[in-house]
């Protein structure tokens, strides 16, 4: 059977040439980065090398960069390190309203803890408006955190506009960049952003490791307290081989980024075209211009998105389903919900998500097998006779 | 997450679409909660259940469950099928996963419906 990996956004495979540069640092250069020792030394020297590449890359300073385990930690140490260290400037703090699930439940979790937060709804395309975040920044507004990209719909927002209203009220800004490093140009200086996110394995790097920018002068409270690792910022003993795939991954994806972004888009907007012009009654959540190359996202009407997905999966597809149905929670999506899709289509939307290694053949392919999905679910489902009058029992 | 029973029944349902000449149908759920089970039957004078079909928005489990349910109550008396449990139907699944027990329930319940349906509009209409 054919197999067909459209969850790029989700994580991406290893790139060949990432895994390789990471090889010795498993078996030979093993010392802690830590120890004063020659073993030791030897892996300092190469996360020192790879911290002075990322920064080099992203254009900011090298004690700007600090490791994470991922983009998960990365929220929760920008959100609650910021909220609490800041806490004396006020304790109101804004996020969007489709951030990921680890904004989300750490602000969830700063609200419990005292904290006033406010989610700034996106329009119905998922765009924050600069405007509703100058309506909801106080004075007490200690950060705001908006995220690049949205990991569902793909929608990119303006975090220049938004960071300075941030600044002009004396707030700090987060950004989770998770979906956008490696997909589109992020320029942290440009923006004056404060702190960024980002995870490696997003762009054909490894899992589990990530960054944290933090701008020099803002100091968020620590999060993993231990060593004095990360400037004694982070405690933990040095993942040596991750962050040397991170820095290979992001030189790689920074200097194929062009290139990548034009075949990704050709092939996600020929999906579109094709699914759209194939499959009555289907919406296509989410922005068509200001949209991340690499996603596509529809709502199809009159069936539940868990059963379209596993039903490509047989078909040997994956992508992904905005229904949290498959997910343990049977909610639906938060970030479709929050457009204001209305519920129902919430639950019968999928995301496919597109990459470097993505063919034409797996395009063609794809759609044929959404097309025949999508029928077959749909001769099962009674909104659809609803929809269509058969009222032959009547 | 579902085992191979569940998916042979949700990738090869049985018993699905509108039922022609049907004399009880019962519908269940809402489109909110992402599932919504319609049991379509056919019941003979005396009150075996002759054909039945189904139709189902949802996930997997809920047309697994419809599939299996409406499999379980082919052939039986109406009062047979009233005794069918949600247990029983998960029990012939093998299992569900936790969060898809009430797949199940919603089977139980329109099955319900569809023979009160029936002993409501059809039976008793025509006894009168």
């Amino acid at each position: 059977m054919r197999k067909v990996y459209l969850d790029y956004s989700a994580t991406t495979p290893v790139d060949e040439r990432v895994f390789e540069k990471m090889r010795p640092y498993f078996t030979e250069v093993f010392g802690n980065a830590n120890s004063l020792h020659g073993f030791g030394r030897e892996g300092a020297k190469a996360v020192d090398s790879a911290r002075r590449k990322i920064a080099e890359l992203l254009k900011v300073k090298p004690t700007e960069i600090y490791f994470t385990s991922g983009g998960t930690e990365g929220d929760n140490w920008a959100l609650k390190g910021t909220a609490s260290a800041y806490s004396h400037k006020g304790k109101h703090i804004i996020v969007s309203a489709i951030e990921h699930a680890a904004i989300i439940h750490s602000a969830r979790q700063l609200e419990k803890n005292g904290f006033r937060v406010t989610y700034l709804a996106p329009n119905d395309k998922g765009i924050i408006n600069p405007e509703t975040l100058e309506n909801a920044i106080t004075d007490d507004t200690s950060i705001v955190s908006v995220m690049t990209a949205n990991n569902e719909i793909g929608t990119v927002q303006p975090i220049k506009e938004l960071c300075e209203i941030a600044h002009k009220h004396g707030s700090l800004f987060h950004t989770d960049a998770v979906q956008a490093v490696g997909s589109i140009p992020v320029d942290i200086s440009g923006w004056n952003v404060d702190l960024l996110t980002f995870s490696a394995h997003k762009f054909y790097g490894p899992k589990g490791i990530g960054v944290l920018y933090i701008k020099s002068g803002v100091k968020p409270d620590k999060i993993v307290t231990g060593g004095h690792q990360e400037r004694s910022m982070r405690g933990g003993t040095t993942n040596v081989p991750e962050v040397v795939g991170l820095a290979t991954a992001l030189e790689i994806a920074l200097s194929e980024m062009s290139e990548n972004s034009v075949k990704i888009r050709k092939l996600r907007d020929r999906f579109v075209e094709s699914i759209e012009s194939k499959i009555p009654y289907v919406v296509y959540n989410g922005d068509r211009k200001r949209r991340l190359p690499q996603n596509a996202n529809f709502a199809f009407e009159f069936i539940e998105g868990e059963s379209l997905l596993l039903r490509l999966d047989m078909a040997g597809i994956a992508c992904s389903s905005g229904s949290a149905c498959s997910s343990g929670s049977l909610d639906p999506s938060h970030v479709l919900l929050a457009t204001g899709l209305p519920i129902e289509k919430a639950h019968g939307s999928i995301r496919f998500s597109f990459g470097k290694y993505t063919t034409d053949e797996d395009v063609d392919y794809t759609i044929e097998s959404v097309v025949k999905a999508v029928n077959d679910l749909r001769a099962l489902s009674p909104l659809f006779s609803e929809f269509k009058g058969d009222k032959k029992y009547v | 997450m579902y085992n191979e029973k569940v998916m042979h029944e949700f990738t090869n349902p049985q018993n699905v679409g509108e039922l022609e000449g049907a004399n009880g149908v019962g519908t269940v759920g809402n489109a909110t909660c992402g599932d919504i089970m319609k049991i379509f039957m056919k019941i003979d004078e005396s009150d075996v259940i002759r054909d039945v079909s189904f139709q189902t928005f949802g996930c997997a489990a809920a047309i697994a469950t419809s599939s299996v349910a409406t499999s379980m109550i082919k052939g039986k008396t109406i009062d047979e099928a009233l005794k069918v449990t949600n247990a029983q139907v998960v029990e012939t699944l093998g299992g569900l996963p936790a969060q898809k027990l009430h797949c199940s329930v919603l089977a139980e319940e329109a099955i319900k419906a569809a023979i009160h349906d029936y002993l409501e509009n059809y039976k008793n209409k025509k006894g009168a």
